[in-house]
């Protein structure tokens, strides 16, 4: 369920990939968070993820929720992006037999879904193997 | 702090209940439990319930649910935390009653699953995940589970069978049990040649769609005598914990946070340890959490809860039985009223009326109910008087 406020307000995340990086410890806080859960410092620098990474586990869904439903089967991933930063998102191009730990991933920009009847388009971040 | 029993219980039987309503569901298990109790009235009431909104378009259920108990006039909290909602709802019960403020208080929990179509009931199952960075992709909770499984297989070497013969075990103590939704035997094969729901996790490791509601009566220990003759029933021990909403913002992604530090707590207010307790319900959504689940609550060293499955350590007969009532997986799970329902299943064991199932010499049990892929867990630890 999405406005056009929610939206803008998301782009700096699901286009840029900002995040927060702790100014006292160096968490990384993607989204961007107040206070860091790791010290509780509450000032965080503006930092871009990278955009390689490695795949710490994975899954096909092959079961969508109904949005998702004509793009079933797809892969799903939690990826190590450096310094400790990790996103979750779909793995595309790629052979859903053969994926594995440990293997290495591009991000890119991509269409990630419509919303219900009128068709909203968004966009944000997918995997790709490297 | 005054210590609380458990002097009444109340369940129906589980399953796709079209011709029963949210309300009708809620009210039967309430009434059965204050009968059990010998109550007619009490002095307060918590309602689980996940996300009646959702699946009814009913919320509010404070009022509903004291209404059509008959005790409208009465106070009334409805709780949520995911499929966690029934152990929080139980733990805010047993604080009413510890503090004094109430003697008598009715736990329920309820979810009225099946009014909605599949693709429905997954959207508001997937509510308890990340709405913004997993839900968002596409992630179910088939798949965040999945995604733990193969963690849990890439570190410790855990395999897809065990992941089956936690399902068989639970369907086999669900078959001796009147009020599951599926009390049928299933067999390993039969699990691994199940339609692939999330790889590695097929359909017969997933806990299923389910209506039911569950209820029980709390009152002062000194004063459970005056209302039940039957064996009181104490809660020794309750903690409570909360780990990070999204999986892939753990540390270590084959290991539940949450329910370590709530059994923790609770084995600290009972003052025992995991090889204390004679029995346990835990949260099987899938067959991978109970495996991750017994590793945590300290039943087994970590990347044991594999190979214990298959020794056959958590049967009925085994060093701890985990889940007599067949689980989420065998008995249902109507995501609000699983919490009580463990609560139902162990005050049954401890009073010793459990039949076919009953595990001997039950003296102490511990319930282990969790929210979302483990963001939320309570933990209680009840002991026969």
């Amino acid at each position: 369920m999405s406005t056009s406020a929610k939206l803008k307000r998301e782009m700096p995340q699901r286009y840029r990939m900002e995040a927060g990086k702790c100014t006292t410890c160096g968490y990384i806080a993607f989204p961007p968070r107040s206070i860091c859960p790791e010290c509780q410092a509450r000032e965080f620098d503006t930092v871009i993820l990278p955009d390689e990474g490695t795949i710490l586990t994975h899954t096909v869904i092959r079961v969508a929720p109904s949005q998702f439903t004509d793009e079933a089967p797809y892969a799903i991933a939690i990826i190590e992006l450096g310094e400790g930063a990790r996103v979750l998102c779909q793995l595309v191009d790629c052979d859903l037999e053969q994926i594995a730990i440990g293997d290495p991933v591009k991000i890119e920009f991509r269409r990630i879904q419509a919303e219900g009847k009128s068709g909203v388009l968004f966009y944000g971040y997918k995997a790709v193997p490297a | 702090m005054r210590k609380v029993a458990i002097i009444g219980i109340g369940m129906n039987k589980w399953g796709e209940l079209w011709d029963t309503s949210l309300r009708e569901l809620y009210t039967e298990a309430a009434l059965a439990a204050m009968d059990d109790a010998g109550v007619a009235r009490v002095d307060s009431m918590y309602i689980g319930c996940m996300s009646s909104g959702l699946f009814t378009g009913q919320e509010h259920l404070s009022s509903l649910m004291a209404d059509y108990t008959g005790m409208a006039g009465t106070p009334a909290t409805r709780v949520e935390s995911a499929c966690n909602s029934g152990g929080v709802a139980l733990r805010q019960g047993f604080i009413e009653v510890a503090s004094g403020m109430s003697d008598l208080v009715l736990v329920g929990g309820v979810e009225k699953m099946t009014d909605v179509d599949g693709g429905m009931a997954t959207y508001a199952l997937a509510t308890a995940a990340d709405q913004d960075y997993e839900s968002f992709h596409g992630v179910t909770f088939p798949g965040l589970y999945a995604m733990i499984a193969n963690a849990h297989m890439a570190r410790y070497g855990t395999t897809r069978e065990q992941l089956a013969m936690v399902a068989v075990k639970n369907h086999h103590n669900g078959s001796m049990n009147a009020r599951a939704q599926y009390p049928f035997e299933i067999t390993v094969e039969g699990v691994l040649d199940s339609v692939r729901v999330a790889d590695p996790l097929r359909i017969l490791d997933c806990s299923p769609i389910t209506d039911g509601a569950a209820a029980v009566i709390l009152c002062p220990l000194e004063k459970a005598k005056e209302y039940s003759d039957k064996a009181v029933v104490e809660i020794v021990g309750s903690g409570h914990a909360t780990d990070t909403i999204a999986l892939h913002s753990r540390k270590d992604l084959s290991w539940l946070g949450a329910t370590y530090t709530a059994a923790q707590r609770a084995y600290a207010m009972a003052g025992c340890k995991p090889e204390d307790i004679d029995l346990a319900e835990v949260h099987d959504c899938f067959t991978i959490a109970e495996i991750c689940v017994t590793e945590a609550l300290g039943f087994f060293d970590k990347g044991d809860g594999g190979p214990a499955v298959e020794r056959g350590d958590t049967a009925i007969t085994g060093k701890i039985p985990v889940n007599s009532s067949g689980g989420l997986k065998s008995k249902g799970h109507p995501v609000g009223a699983t919490g009580v329902a463990q609560i139902v299943e162990l005050t049954e064991q401890l009073r010793g009326e459990s039949g076919k199932r009953q595990v001997k010499n039950a003296r102490r049990g511990l319930a282990q109910n969790m929210g979302g892929s483990g963001g939320s867990t309570t933990v209680h630890i009840l002991e026969v008087k």
